[in-house]
């Protein structure tokens, strides 16, 4: 069987009486990248912190390589990079003397030029930190984090923020270090960045993990699955009685609601539904601009799971 | 941008051998020392207002109105030891607690911490930073002061052991005000403690009175006492042991309280 990257078991951490990570259990296989999901506030950050052993867990275990990350830090800081939140970028520095140092402080560091060149950033390598936009601070944090060539790369919401060209740069840059076989644990409230990315996903929520398996088994284990979305351009109000006559009418066939211009069903509807759902809407005199059956997204399976939407 | 392969997976093992060790803290004190030297209010702090004091209280007669130069001695007896001092003040403590608190507000203290380096290796480096601006300030220092007309008398390993325990007291509460204070309040702080120090902490001028007592118990008054003691060729034994207790206290307090983020 395939050793794993990480290996987390029945995590812990509170700050006083507040339970940030309560009882995570996280697996992050070679050469495949997990995707953390979860809203602000959720314990991603904190359960990072953990993983690399910036902090010592209240409970649980966590393995780096079969290694402890807090008791063999110097041994577990030369296999993980780790990409923080806020870039931790020194501000009076510039990129290239940031990314010189920090490659002194590895074994057998990458070469500069296998950073800076792909990830754009010898335009920009003269200027200090300070004078540097968001996104390109977040490539050289980026850089930092791949410097010292390690095995597994933890990336804490590494496109926030970035331009869509420069979170195309990121994603690609992800997809080749998972391709050469280093593990990539990646955090995100970008639900189409995890989908994209990840071969794995769990959601956090509240330091819980409340659903987990690859984006597809995801939005298949949402009660729904799929649903009906018809496009109405007339549709009417759902507050006025036209509109309380329509959903009423709707409702009787299947669990359909009005939402602006669109009539969403939800679940797996058969032929004899549809056709009866579009029935009603032409008897209310209402035209039919378009019919689909969707897939849920991801973020309608957060909002399912949580009753909250995902920001 | 065609080509964004980054690639290449560490195969090696991870390596705990100590020249590995030595080599990071060396690789942090240097990046350290360049980012004092490359900062204008940092050189400020640390050269120019120590040095610029050497100078004026050796060429004014300051220190004579103020009845502060010893039987015996001259103005560079007061004014090298003060200067000496100060460049203890500005270093290890004001320029530390500064760049300490902004890269932690920044988070590049907790980006280093999952380097190899850690913790404990920021910390040597942060140390090793500050022996290295010290020696640029004392040998700038001795500098001046020989052109000024000083003429030695000094006991080297006092002014060693003084300078040591000076730095290790002022930097435990450098980086204790650093993890614990917000940067902007301690850059406030850090500040402000500097020109108390140098005022009226017996840092530069040797305190008297109940208030030489008060402040003889204080790192700066301390400080004072034993860098006076070691350039007039003696030992301030009770000022060493003063800023060896808040070396304690300090590194102590720091262990406990200080925050990397």
């Amino acid at each position: 069987m395939a050793q794993s990257a990480l290996l987390i078991r029945g995590l812990r951490y509170s700050y006083g009486a507040h339970h940030v990570v309560d009882g995570i259990d996280l697996d992050a296989r070679v050469g495949t990248v997990l995707g953390v999901l979860g809203p602000n506030g959720a314990g991603k950050s904190t359960t990072i912190a953990l993983a690399v052993g910036s902090k010592r867990p209240d409970a649980g275990t966590v393995e780096i390589f079969g290694r402890d990350p807090y008791r063999r830090h110097e041994e577990t800081a030369q296999l993980a990079g780790v990409m923080l939140q806020d870039g931790g970028l020194p501000m009076s520095a510039k990129p290239l003397a940031v990314l010189r140092h920090l490659a002194a402080l590895y074994p057998d560091p990458r070469p500069l030029d296998e950073l800076v060149e792909p990830l754009g950033i010898r335009e920009f390598a003269n200027r200090s930190i300070r004078r540097l936009s968001g996104g390109q601070r977040q490539r050289v944090a980026l850089a930092a984090a791949l410097i010292g060539r390690p095995r597994i790369v933890f990336l804490d919401e590494p496109s926030a923020g970035l331009d869509p060209q420069a979170r195309e740069v990121v994603h690609e840059v992800i997809g080749d270090l998972a391709a050469s076989g280093v593990s990539v644990v990646l955090t995100t409230h970008d639900l189409a960045e995890a989908e994209k990315l990840a071969e794995d996903i769990v959601v956090v929520d509240r330091g819980r993990i409340i659903a987990r398996g690859a984006p597809a088994e995801l939005r298949g284990a949402s009660a729904a699955g799929r649903r009906l979305v018809i496009t109405v351009p007339d549709a009417p109000d759902p507050s006025t009685d036209a509109g309380r006559e329509l959903t009423t009418a709707l409702t009787a066939v299947a669990p359909a609601s009005v939402q602006g211009t669109l009539i969403v069903a939800a679940g797996n509807l058969d032929s004899a539904r549809i056709a009866a759902l579009c029935t009603v809407i032409a008897e209310a005199g209402l035209t039919i601009g378009d019919i689909s059956m969707q897939s849920q997204s991801l973020a309608d399976v957060f909002f399912e799971l949580t009753g909250r939407p995902l920001r | 941008m065609t080509e964004t392969t980054v690639s290449g997976a560490g195969a090696s093992q991870p390596s705990t051998a100590p020249g590995m060790r030595a080599r990071r803290v060396f690789a942090q004190a240097k990046f350290e020392t360049a980012a004092v030297l490359r900062n204008g209010e940092q050189l400020l702090l640390a050269l120019i207002l120590p040095l610029g004091l050497l100078v004026f209280l050796t060429t004014t007669p300051l220190l004579d109105a103020l009845g502060a130069i010893p039987a015996g001695g001259d103005r560079l007896s007061i004014a090298l030891p003060g200067t000496l001092g100060l460049c203890l003040a500005s270093t290890a403590f004001t320029g530390q607690a500064i760049a300490t608190a902004f890269d932690r507000r920044y988070g590049v203290l907790a980006q280093l911490a999952t380097t190899p380096l850690g913790t404990t290796g920021l910390i040597l480096g942060k140390l090793g930073a500050v022996i290295g601006v010290v020696v640029i300030q004392y040998a700038l220092a001795f500098g001046i002061a020989a052109v000024l007309g000083y003429r030695g008398g000094l006991d080297v390993l006092a002014l060693i052991i003084t300078t040591i325990l000076g730095t290790a007291a002022l930097l435990a509460l450098g980086l204790l005000m650093a993890g614990t204070l917000r940067a902007e309040a301690t850059l406030g702080a850090a500040n402000l403690v500097w020109v108390l120090m140098a005022g009226a902490g017996g840092l530069v001028l040797p305190a008297t009175g109940e208030w030489g007592t008060i402040v003889g118990c204080l790192p700066s008054g301390a400080l004072g006492d034993a860098m006076r003691a070691s350039l007039a060729g003696t030992w301030d034994v009770t000022a060493l042991i003063v800023l060896l207790v808040w070396s304690l206290v300090g590194a102590l307090a720091a262990r406990r309280w200080f925050r990397f983020e």
